[in-house]
């Protein structure tokens, strides 16, 4: 199935979870921030949030800025 | 008398705010926030990049400092209130900076839109401060929709050209009821120290640490230069004059009669 992530088509399994993709991605889910189609996703939810063929995630971090 | 500065409830201890951006090596953030002081510090938020490994920054922010993200990127009200919205959600606490800049050559701040973000951030809890184009009005109405602070520019973002809104600055320090934060444009301790001396409440200081030749060192001099333009502040400096006056004695020269 294909998912949008930060505006780029990704491919990912069926029965993916939001917690697993970022493990799997290397991305410790700490040091992350989740919209998931529009709405943001508490950190404790990264494992029950399903994906889903179509779907649409912002997944942004802290970076040094002014 | 204590002279403290409370900003959204709390006590903040340092007049010198610090942003994290343009560090040439992140291991110079805790010790630019150990020589300066510096209590509050503004990170950025950014969308995660897949094809390069990055480190987490966060882990350079010593855990007693108040996070202060920033809603830069944001080009409307509703892009800083998502911003800031997300930044809460990551955990680092209730205190936002809105940037809501449409223009990418000077950076200027957008002040009708950055008021509408500030007004539904207070509504939401927030502690809410805007940088803004300096203007006592906008100021106001900021003020009015609940900000806990309005951070107004010295000059444009990065700029290092010092306090060049000297005039409007000093008028919101003197008129405003919150305090004045100068954010932005300041190049070197000698300006800092200029923004306290006129009546701004603390003064937020990135590209001119991050980008000197030794950070920790221009750290150091700005939290030194902070503390030396309130103590000005609140001595009160004398008057200027156009002639001279002498500051020894007239009388008893050797010369006399």
């Amino acid at each position: 199935m294909k998912i949008t992530i930060n505006g780029e088509s990704h491919t990912c399994q069926a029965g993916e979870t939001l917690l697993s993709f970022l493990k799997a991605e290397g991305i410790s889910p700490q040091t992350v921030v989740a919209e998931y189609n529009g709405s943001i996703v508490q950190m404790n939810q990264f494992g029950t949030t399903l994906l889903h063929d179509g779907d649409s995630l912002e997944l942004l971090r802290f970076v040094g800025g002014g | 008398m204590e002279d403290q500065l409370i900003i959204g409830g709390k006590e903040i201890k340092s007049r010198l705010f610090l942003g994290t951006g343009k560090f040439g090596d992140d291991h110079l953030i805790p010790k630019c926030i150990e020589a300066s002081g510096a209590q509050i510090i503004t990170v950025a938020m950014r969308r995660i990049d897949f094809h390069t490994s990055q480190e987490n920054m966060m882990q350079y922010i010593p855990k007693d400092c108040i996070l202060m993200p920033n809603t830069s990127g944001a080009r409307n009200a509703e892009e800083a209130v998502r911003i800031a919205r997300l930044g809460r959600a990551a955990g680092c606490g209730d205190w936002v900076k809105i940037e809501v800049v449409s223009d990418n050559k000077y950076l200027l701040p957008d002040n009708e839109e950055t008021l509408k973000a500030v007004d539904t951030l207070v509504k939401e809890g927030f502690t809410v401060l805007p940088y803004m184009t300096p203007d006592l009005y906008a100021a106001r109405r900021m003020r009015d929709a609940g900000a806990a602070a309005v951070m107004p520019f010295g000059a444009p973002i990065g700029t290092n050209k010092g306090l060049r809104t000297r005039e409007v600055v000093q008028i919101m320090a003197e008129e405003l009821d919150l305090p004045v934060v100068v954010d932005a444009g300041i190049g070197k301790p000698s300006e800092a120290a200029e923004c306290m001396e006129i009546g701004a409440a603390a003064v937020l200081v990135n590209t001119a640490v991050a980008t000197a030749g030794d950070p920790v060192r221009m750290a150091a001099a700005f939290g030194k230069a902070v503390q030396a333009g309130r103590e000005a502040f609140l001595a009160s400096p004398g008057a200027v004059r156009q002639y001279a006056e002498a500051s020894s004695p007239l009388t008893g020269f050797l010369h006399e009669a």
